[in-house]
Parts: C-alpha cells; structure tokens; sequence
C-alpha cells in the first residue's frame, strides 16, 4: 500500500510504483547479503569457515527483489548457492555464519553446512546441492497448496548451468500441465561452473529460450536490478496465486567471485568483471535511493546497522562451540534416532 | 474374509488410507484413468477423483520430486514408479533427498511418503524390466524398505508405509500379481520392522523375500518330505527396519542359516544378515551361513534361461540338503 510519505518527490519523473519503505527494505537486504558473504570469504581465508562455500556475492538484487515480494508462508527452495536467498528471508546472519564455521549455534548445528540451508519457520524449505533437484520438488509443495487451497507460492531459485539437466525440463511441464503455483527463477551469471553457459547451451537465453516449449511466457529481466526484480517477482506471484499458473524468469546477472571458494574465475575475459562491477546491485541501487530522495544519513545508518549485525553475528559465531557428539546420531529417522534394527 | 489377488490387494490398501485420510494422495504413470500397467491401482480414480490420484508424463524425477515436495509440505503422497529398474533414472531422490533431508536440515524437515514399484523377475521382460532393486535401496541410511509376499500383507504393510513418517519403499513383486490369498473384511494395518515365521522347523533357518518366500516353502516341503529336514521359513518383509531379533532368535534354535534373495549376489540383503549373524551368533551356527542368490549377472530374457538363474525349489533343496550333509 503506498502512502503519501512513500511517494517521491512530485515531478521526479520516476516510477513510484514501490514506495520508499519497500525501497528501502530493498537496499537494507541487499548490503546485508553483501556484508554477510563478504564476511564469509573473509572468514574463509581466516580457515575459520570450512568445506566449500560458493557466494551471489553481485547477484544480491535477484535474491532480496524475490524474498521481499514474498509473504509469510511462500516458500523458497535454493540450491547450494542459496546463502543469499536464505538471508533474504529473514534467517539471522549469525545462524548462516554458524553454519558455515559449523558451530553449534549454526541453523543446522554443523549437520547441513553450507550447500544445504534450510530454516523451515522462515519458509526457506532446503538448499539443494544436486543441481536441478529441487525443480521438482518445488512443484510437489506447489501442488499441496493447489490440493488443499492453500494460497502460498513455491519459488525455486536456480542458475544458467540447471537449464542442462534433466530434472528442469520434467519439472517445467510438469509444473505448466498440472498448472502449479510455482515460479522459477533462473539467475544467468554467465558461467556455469567455470565454462560460458552459452558455450554449453545450444539457445541464447538458458531458460528464457526453452520458455516456449512448455507454453510458457518468454521473460528476461535486468538481475542487478531490484526493482525490476521485485516488479516481476510481483507479477508472477499474483498470477501463480490467481491458480494460473507458473512462471519461468531469467534474471540476468554476474557473480563478482568464482564458482566457490577453491576457484579464482581465471578463465573470464580481462575486463568483464570490472565491467559488471559498474553495474553492481547495490550501486545502482544506492543511487536509486539517491534520486528518489532518500538522504545520505539514512542510507549511512542503514548500512551501519548491517554491518553490526554481521560483526555480532562473527563475535557471536567465534565464541560459539562446536557441535557436540551426540548429535551425529540424530534425525536420521523421524523418531530421532537411526536405528535401522531391533 | 474374502479371496483377494495380490493386485487386488494393492489398490484395496491405498483405497483404504485415502479413505481413511484426505491428505493421502497418488501419482504415477498410467495410474488414474488406465489403472496402472498391472491393473494394481484400478477403480482408485474413480473412487478419488482426479485431484487425488493423478496420472504424470513419463518424467520419473518429476514425479518422486514432486511426491517429496508434498510430502514436506503436508500431503502423504504414494508416488508409483512403474518398474524398479526405473529407479536408475530417478536414483537421486532416492538416495540424496529422501533420505537426507531431515539430517541435513538437523530435523527441520519431514518426508512422510510411498514409493510403490513392481520389482522382481518372471515375466520375461529382459535385464531392464526384471531386476530386484531391493539392495540398491537397503543401503541408503533414512530410507525404510519393505517387501510383502502375499495379499495380507501388501495391505497391512502398504498402510503401515503410509502411516509411517520416514519415506518407505515399497516393493512389489510383478510375480505375485496374480497370486491369491485370504484377507480379513475390515481395516488392516501391520507393523513395518517385523519378519514373519511362516513355517516353524528345527533343523535349519532359510529366510526369504517376496516372491522367494513361496519358493522357499516349496523346498522346506520337499526337504521335509523327501530329506526329514525340519525347516524354519522366515519371510523377512522388511529390510529396514531389519527384524534381527527374530532371525538371530531363529538361528539359535536351528543353528543353520540359508538366504534366498532374488538380487544378483554381491551385496545382496542376505550378506548383511549373514554379516550380523556371523558377528552376534557365530558359537550358535552348526555350520557356514549359505546364501542362495542370483548369480551376478543382467537377467536374461527366455524362458528357460531366466528360469536357470533365479532361485528354483529344486536349486534350494539341493543346497541345503548338501549343506546338511543329508
């Protein structure tokens, strides 16, 4: 609903169509995700984060445009780059941080680690290091809220490399003949792993292109764009509500680091990078903000708070301990346990 | 009581728990208005309609994937898929998502469904449509797996599978379709985890599944008669979870132990009883444990070949009566 004091300044000339405190809301995600993965490589090359981690560090404006046009009950299912979209919904920094230092107060206890987030009292129902996985799976939670009325939506985040396998393209007819109120949400970095995608793919547009094949509606839209994100995040879920259907978007964007840690993306051309660093997410969006009014002082003390969430969250993280033994044992089974016999 | 076929018994099971619960639901290829390949699931999509029991394309990831989401979601569903063998193509869930999720996630997550498919040999469809799948389940940790050998017990187990909260495989045997038997009138549910003693003896346990059940009671008849060998038949009916207390109780009164598994040998769900047994009964056993197997090898298609490499009553009986020394 927007309200007088969400409305730019008359005769700006811009579209108010999101109002300042959803602006806002925008901006706060987006630094947020930025500082709690950039915490995360640095914590990283501390040795203090483990395993592997693969960071949206430059696809922040996909993962915040989708979550806040969310509503309590929607659903999200990620894959094993999914530490933004996580985040995004609300799950704190500290027990992202946790999990990735596997310590006790991690959102999984140490059990999940990176590739596999998944806080259920915030909607995000899993983060699947199987490419392609949960394409399906999201259609199974979208058919329960077709089966029972329920009006929530399933959105399953993806990238350019899942458009080649399999589990995508069942996924896509299954979800457009059963009509599922799902979106799809394919965020084009360009890269799969560490190849070009278009060196792998035999059309332009990964998902876009293989739109039609499911009778579905051709969309490509600017990824490093919060608004333009959240506008056709909005769209889709009206229409996925209104029982007409899923949707396939093809978000545009670049990841500022490699495919994960191990990788230092050596194979992109000189100059890409810094190219796509002019079109970072938050910089445009901080002079988003900017033109629409918004003062330095306010965008100061918003990235100020961020940054103390995400210092508390490293404090609390850093003291925490490790997990303990015992749990190694539990929740193999619903009853607790991982008895196989008697 | 009534005599009921083993395909009859399928559909009469999951009537009776979409009948029970509205969120029990069912997919699968060819399931609703053709009531499935091997008639099992006829008269459900009359019975429930079109929003519960649904027919899918050919899409096997689609469908388990489809059937876990649901699953997490609230729902119970019974995903059919159509041959075991198929399993290859959607293993992934199977293996990876299932089973792991509720772990992963440290217990945030449930995954309470069915995956119902026809397994086993007989039929003559080649190496693609006839294996037994049973061991490339068992060995997945989060998965319960069952395998009933008559039409009581496709629906007391399959409601049990449905009650269950763990993701179940449930494996039917295509041999057994046809294959008759008495049901109680009235609900039934039985109790996963449990082997059955279906035949008592003294002289030797000989512990089977599915379709080696009657198999292994054909021999038990033969060595009885012909050998004066008093045999225990065990049908085993779930391998996870595993009923060791009955098949070690089984050993220590008979001190003999013979598998009849219908997989190809290595790593057959009878190595990991022999394994157990070997461990927890070694000073009980008489003799070495002897596994009865499919040799490891793709089933052949032809009669007579396919006929030659499964379990027969005749390859048991001479087994065991050499084993005996009888």
């Amino acid at each position: 609903m927007s309200t007088a004091k969400d409305r730019s300044p008359a005769g700006s000339g811009l579209n108010d169509d999101i109002g300042e405190q959803k602006r806002l809301a925008l901006y706060r995600s987006q630094v947020r995700l930025r500082e709690a993965e950039q915490r995360a490589f640095d914590l990283f090359l501390q040795n203090l984060v483990k395993g592997t981690s693969h960071l949206s560090l430059g696809q922040e404006a996909i993962a915040a445009g989708f979550a806040e046009a969310m509503v309590k009950g929607d659903l999200s299912f990620c894959t094993y780059r999914g530490h933004a979209h996580t985040l995004a919904r609300g799950v704190p920094v500290e027990k992202v941080l946790g999990e990735l230092m596997q310590r006790d107060n991690g959102l999984m206890r140490g059990k999940g680690g990176s590739m596999h987030l998944t806080s259920e009292e915030h909607g995000v129902m899993g983060s699947y290091a199987i490419i392609g996985a949960h394409l399906p799976i999201a259609c199974g939670a979208a058919w329960r809220a077709q089966y029972k009325g329920d009006k929530d939506v399933s959105v399953c985040f993806f990238g350019d490399g899942t458009t080649n396998i399999g589990a995508f393209h069942e996924a896509l007819n299954f979800a457009a003949i059963w009509k599922l109120p799902v979106v799809f949400v394919c965020e084009n970095n360009l890269y799969m792993e560490y190849t070009p995608i278009g060196d792998v793919t035999a059309v332009e547009h990964p998902a876009a292109d293989r739109a039609s094949a499911y009778g579905l509606e051709r969309i490509v839209i600017d990824g490093n764009d919060a608004d333009e994100v959240y506008r056709t995040a909005q769209k889709a879920f009206a229409k996925a509500r209104a029982g007409e259907g899923p949707s396939l978007i093809e978000c545009m964007t670049y990841r500022h680091s490699g495919h994960s840690r191990a990788d230092p993306a050596k194979y992109r051309p000189e100059g890409e990078l810094e190219k796509w660093k002019l079109r970072d997410p938050i910089k445009i969006y901080r002079e988003r903000l900017k033109q629409f009014g918004v003062s330095d002082e306010t965008i100061s003390a918003i990235d100020a708070s961020v940054l103390k969430e995400v210092d508390d969250a490293t404090e609390a993280c850093k003291a925490a301990p490790v997990p303990p033994e015992e749990i190694i044992f539990t929740d193999v089974y619903a009853n607790g346990g991982w008895a196989w016999r008697n | 009581m009534a005599e009921l076929t083993y395909r009859d018994a399928v559909a009469r099971g999951i009537a009776q728990e979409m009948a029970r619960d509205p969120d029990v639901v069912f997919l699968g290829e060819d399931v609703a208005k053709a009531g499935g390949v091997f008639k099992a699931t006829v008269g459900l999509y009359e019975q429930f309609g079109p929003l519960r029991v649904r027919d899918t394309p050919i899409s096997e990831q689609a469908i388990l994937g489809a059937a876990m989401g649901a699953a997490m979601t609230g729902l119970k569903p019974i995903a059919e898929i159509m041959f075991s063998d198929f399993f290859a193509v959607c293993f992934d869930y199977i293996a990876n998502e299932f089973p792991k999720s509720r772990y992963m996630s440290n217990g945030q997550t449930k995954c309470p469904l069915v995956v119902r498919t026809g397994n086993g040999a007989g039929s003559r469809f080649g190496a693609q449509h006839s294996q037994s799948v049973e061991n490339w389940c068992m060995m997945i940790p989060g998965l319960k797996v069952v395998a009933p050998s008559t039409p009581l017990d496709v629906i007391g187990l399959l409601a049990a599978a449905v009650r269950d909260p763990d993701p179940v495989i449930f494996l039917e045997h295509k041999s057994l379709y046809a294959t008759k038997g008495e049901v109680p009138d009235g609900e039934i549910v039985d109790t996963l985890g449990t082997a059955k003693i279906v035949r008592p003896g003294k002289d030797c346990t000989i512990i089977a599944l599915a379709l080696m059940v009657s198999r292994a009671l054909a021999a038990a008849e033969i060595l009885q008669v012909e050998h004066g060998i008093d045999c225990e038949v065990i049908d085993v009916r779930s391998l996870v979870p595993l009923d060791t207390k009955t098949i070690l109780g089984s050993v220590a009164k008979t001190h003999r132990l013979f598998s009849v598994e219908e997989n190809p040998r290595l790593c057959g769900w009878g190595a990991e009883i022999v394994s157990i047994v070997a461990d927890e009964a070694f000073y009980d056993l008489d003799g070495p444990p002897v596994r009865i197997t499919t040799p490891h090898i793709p089933l052949p298609a032809a009669d007579n070949l396919e006929d030659l490499v499964l379990p027969t009553p005749a390859r048991i009986v001479e087994t065991i009566r050499r084993s005996l020394g009888s």
